[in-house]
């Protein structure tokens, strides 16, 4: 059976027979089972919970078999480079990594990794794939809901399109999780979701399961550019337009978490856009700011203070080189372009070095593509970043630039103890590079989802292709 | 002081200067040196005097006086040349204000950017620091652009710093959005020219935006033998202005290419059609599909402006984009220069014009030779700018666009070292360069 066919089957499992193992791990959304007192009981949509997660993963880990890679140059972003050394896949979890680990007898598949690199696979934490797929159209256009300053009620995989032809490109880049965004138009654009980088009829059968939801903001430019003519139309308005919202979200979750602390009378009326902003007080929602001037940053930053809440990321962050001190006093993860820039007033101090001397000043720096093109090269970006460091005489390694697309944005996701690193346990997410991932010439080879090998690039005829290259595509990634 | 001596007196200053700078002779030693118009040269030398190459290969006698420059371990190339990109047109895209790269109407055959070209723009510096020597500008916007050019990254003004003005005229067989921002794309066709008269709404489709270039070309060759006629006020209605038919002509004659943006496969060959028929020479821009019919644009000696970053069927035009694309082409014997076409930050904008060095290694990547890549940003875009006789390569008598870098000029690792543009070395610091000195050391005190 072709790897593809195991896949669609895999695929209809999840959609129709397995019950997803890993929702079981998710925190329980505490609908109202059992009022403490009389009164109407509200059907669950009615109510507005913490960790209330309507449209669940259906994902299922497609089939992998015990897999040795062997004699690799392994960059695990937990520790040295390991020289020579295996990384041995386990039932879909890394079971060991090392220099000498044997060679298990009953292994399905023995990959000899000589002259190759092998590290975690890539996360990128800001991307809209599926809400702005190929071919790019206005009947795609599915990743600004540029009607209000406020959408917080709009959760970007609403618009995901599991067809995008952009999807496979990206795996073949080694990006095996990624975070789609609603787009910058907005003060506060709505939910993201944290997906898997598989083949699926559905997005819930994507998601990533029990990731959390990010909140995306924005700042400057694009936003006071969408609503110039009815404002916000000024970064002031900007901040007004922030902080109203914040001030009716925490009366929201007050009023909420009142009622259900006592579940006493009716409930509140339920509100997606302020049960968002809620979430993201409470601290269930990470919010993830697009910001690209210092100086704005640091007013985001007082105003978090002000409600309360925190910013998990700073997104391409031009500027956080200017005040990499404040951003790694604070613990916000600082998200950026290797070399893109210039494009706006804003981006105007984009420089090579950024990353680095974020990484430099403590914070938690990691590479973002934003960019269905630019998401297939993360290697190669955070390659520029890491010699551009150096010239600029930081003493990065690769050991360090590894984490900027690995263990670092998995932490921004929250997802820093199941994926982002190669150790014992986590899921067994893994690239296989035909040479070093930070050279212009260098392939991923093979990746790895839960230890499943979902591209190959030396057997293409068995790797994905979307619905939509059916009959349009005749060059999909290919060798 | 009079004001002639005034103006006399700085210009021999200009002069002087450029004269200072150009005189020294400099001979760079033992390095790898890739003339490009020949094979490379194990510890190669080369020595440029008053601006130009005087010598290049292994055994060179170094004059005396010369500065030399050792560049034992070090790799030698001709500066890099970005054959499509909007530096100085453009500086920051977002802002209407500094964006000097379009014409005011749908056929601006006679526009010429280059005398809006922006001589302080922060990229000519920081791709300079990067090994580009030489962009090719771009008008966009209409069916006819207008005019490219070819400038040299030297310091001047704009008029200083052409290399050469026109190198051919822009134009698409695209239609929709691609055409100006300002124009709605519903109304496309609605008004187009009927029984004479000039073109006043954009091809509804781009069999009508063929038939427009077919119908451009042909009134090119009628008004240029009419002109007292149309002076009188006795010649039909005209496709364009008098003005855009003039600046054809010297397309219609062979003179000059037209650059026409096409990604279909079917665009393509029908514009390699319509050159042979209409005996023009042509160059394909974008050219995202033309690896289907790479042998048939190659025996037509069709260059292609491409590629090696994108495979994504981001329209219906390009659905079989693919990053063997350049390599195809090169394969079947094409003129190949590599440019940028992955969109979203890429060496097609202003900001990362410098990057098309990496456009050559991601093409090495994607099948092509490392000689053929660098040929594509040196030679080959020289060639089809119609400038190799002064830049492109190493040679004698070339003027001296050299860039010594510390390994393979494709990969991350590497640095430039020294590059020099018209013989003078340019040493400055690039806006970027400064942020990063001013920040490298934050602050102790929290302001």
């Amino acid at each position: 059976m072709s790897r593809l066919v195991r896949a669609l089957a895999a695929v209809s499992m999840a959609a129709f027979v397995a019950l997803p193992l890993a929702s079981v791990a998710q925190q329980p959304a505490p609908a109202p089972a059992a009022p403490a007192s009389p009164g109407p009981t509200p059907g669950p949509g009615a109510v507005s919970v913490p960790f209330a997660d309507p449209y669940p993963s259906t994902y299922v880990p497609f089939a992998s078999q015990a897999t040795l890679i062997r004699n690799a140059t392994i960059l695990t972003a937990a520790g040295p480079t390991i020289r020579n050394g295996s990384v041995l896949i386990r039932n879909g979890k890394i079971a060991a990594v090392g220099a000498n680990i044997g060679t298990p007898a009953d292994l399905v598949l023995v990959i000899d990794a000589r002259g190759k690199y092998v590290t975690p696979g890539i996360v990128d934490i800001h991307s809209h794939l599926g809400d702005y797929p190929a071919p790019g159209m206005q009947a795609h256009s599915d990743g600004n809901e540029a009607t209000n300053p406020n959408t917080a009620n709009v959760w970007a995989e609403h618009s995901v399109w599991p067809q995008d032809p952009q999807f496979p490109r990206a795996l073949a880049g080694g990006v095996t999780t990624l975070q789609v965004l609603p787009g910058s138009a907005n003060l506060i654009g709505g939910r993201s979701a944290v997906l898997k980088v598989v083949p699926a009829r559905t997005v819930q059968a994507m998601k990533f399961p029990g990731a959390r939801y990010g909140l995306k903001m924005a700042c400057g430019e694009n936003p006071k550019r969408v609503y110039a003519q009815r404002g916000p139309s000024t970064r002031m308005g900007n901040m007004a337009g922030y902080r109203a919202a914040w001030i009716a979200a925490e009366g929201y979750k007050r009023r909420w978490d009142a009622w259900n602390a006592s579940h006493k009378g009716d409930p509140p009326p339920r509100d997606l856009t302020m049960e968002t902003m809620a979430e993201a007080l409470r601290g269930d929602i990470y919010v993830h700011m697009h910001c690209y001037r210092a100086d704005e940053m640091a007013q985001v930053i007082d105003m978090s203070h002000e409600f309360g809440y925190k910013v998990r990321a700073f997104h391409h962050a031009i500027e956080a080189y200017k005040i990499a001190d404040l951003l790694a006093k604070e613990g916000i993860v600082v998200t950026m372009w290797a070399d893109w820039g210039g494009f706006k007033m804003e981006a105007l101090d984009s420089v090579r070095a950024n990353i680095g001397l974020v990484d430099a000043a403590g914070a938690r720096a990691t590479i973002h593509s934003d960019d269905p093109s630019g998401i297939q090269r993360l290697n190669q970006e955070v390659g520029k970043a890491m010699f551009a460091a150096k010239r600029a005489g930081l003493p990065v390694t690769e050991d360090v630039a590894i984490k900027w697309m690995t263990i670092n944005p998995a932490y921004a996701l929250g997802l820093d103890d199941r994926i982002g690193s190669l150790e014992s346990g986590k899921n067994a997410d893994i690239v296989l590079w035909d040479g070093d991932p930070f050279s212009v010439y260098t392939h991923a080879e093979k990746v790895f989802v839960d230890g499943a090998l979902l591209f190959d690039r030396d057997d293409p005829k068995q790797n994905w292709r979307t619905d939509f290259e059916l009959g349009y595509v005749r060059s999909a990634v290919r060798k | 002081m009079n004001v002639r001596v005034v103006i006399l007196a700085a210009l021999a200053a200009v002069l002087g200067a450029a004269a200072a700078a150009g005189a020294e002779t400099i001979a760079i030693t033992g390095a790898t040196v890739y003339p490009v118009s020949g094979p490379k040269i194990p510890n190669g030398t080369v020595v440029i005097r008053d601006g130009r190459i005087i010598a290049v290969g292994a055994n060179v006698a170094i004059p005396a006086g010369a500065r030399r420059i050792d560049a034992r371990g070090k790799i030698v190339t001709p500066g890099f040349i970005n054959a499509q990109t909007q530096l100085g047109l453009v500086e920051v895209g977002g802002e209407r204000s500094t964006r000097n790269s379009s014409g005011r109407g749908l056929v601006n055959a006679d526009f010429r950017p280059w005398e809006g070209f922006f001589s302080g723009s922060a990229y000519i510096a920081s791709a300079r620091e990067d090994g580009v020597t030489t962009v090719g500008i771009f008008p966009t916007g209409g069916l006819v652009a207008g005019q490219a050019a070819a400038m040299d990254l030297a310091d001047g003004t704009a008029a200083e710093m052409v290399r050469k003005a026109p190198v051919g005229v822009v134009a698409t067989i695209q239609t929709g959005p691609r055409f100006t921002s300002d124009v709605d794309e519903n109304t496309a066709g609605d008004a187009n020219t009927a029984n004479g008269g000039e073109l006043s709404a954009p091809p509804a489709s781009r069999a009508d935006a063929l038939a427009a270039l077919r119908e451009l070309l042909a009134d090119a060759r009628f008004y240029a033998t009419r002109h007292d006629k149309y002076d009188a006020g006795a010649l039909r209605g005209l496709i364009a202005s008098a003005r855009a038919l003039d600046a054809l002509l010297p397309v219609v004659q062979g003179r000059e290419p037209l650059i026409v943006e096409a990604n279909r496969v079917d665009d393509i060959d029908a514009m390699v059609r319509f050159a042979r028929a209409e005996r023009i020479r042509l160059v394909i821009a974008g050219g995202a599909e033309a690896w289907k019919i790479a042998p048939r644009i190659a025996a037509a000696h069709v260059a292609v402006l491409t590629g090696a970053m994108n495979n994504i069927p981001e329209t219906f035009d390009r659905l079989n984009q693919r990053q063997e694309n350049a390599a195809i082409l090169r394969r079947a014997g094409v003129e190949v220069a590599l440019v940028g076409n992955e969109g979203g930050g890429a060496d097609e904008e202003t900001f990362n014009v410098r990057n098309v060095k990496y456009e050559a290694g991601n093409a090495v990547a994607y099948g092509m030779s490392h000689d053929d890549a660098l040929r594509a940003v040196t030679l080959a875009p020289a060639t089809i700018l119609g400038i190799a006789d002064r830049v492109g390569s190493l040679a004698p008598g070339k003027d001296a666009n050299v860039v010594v870098w510390s390994g393979d000029p494709f990969e991350f690792s590497t640095s430039v070292e020294h590059v020099f543009v018209r013989g003078r070395e340019y040493r400055d610091r690039s806006r970027q360069d400064q942020l990063i000195e001013r920040y490298r050391k934050l602050p102790r005190t929290n302001n």
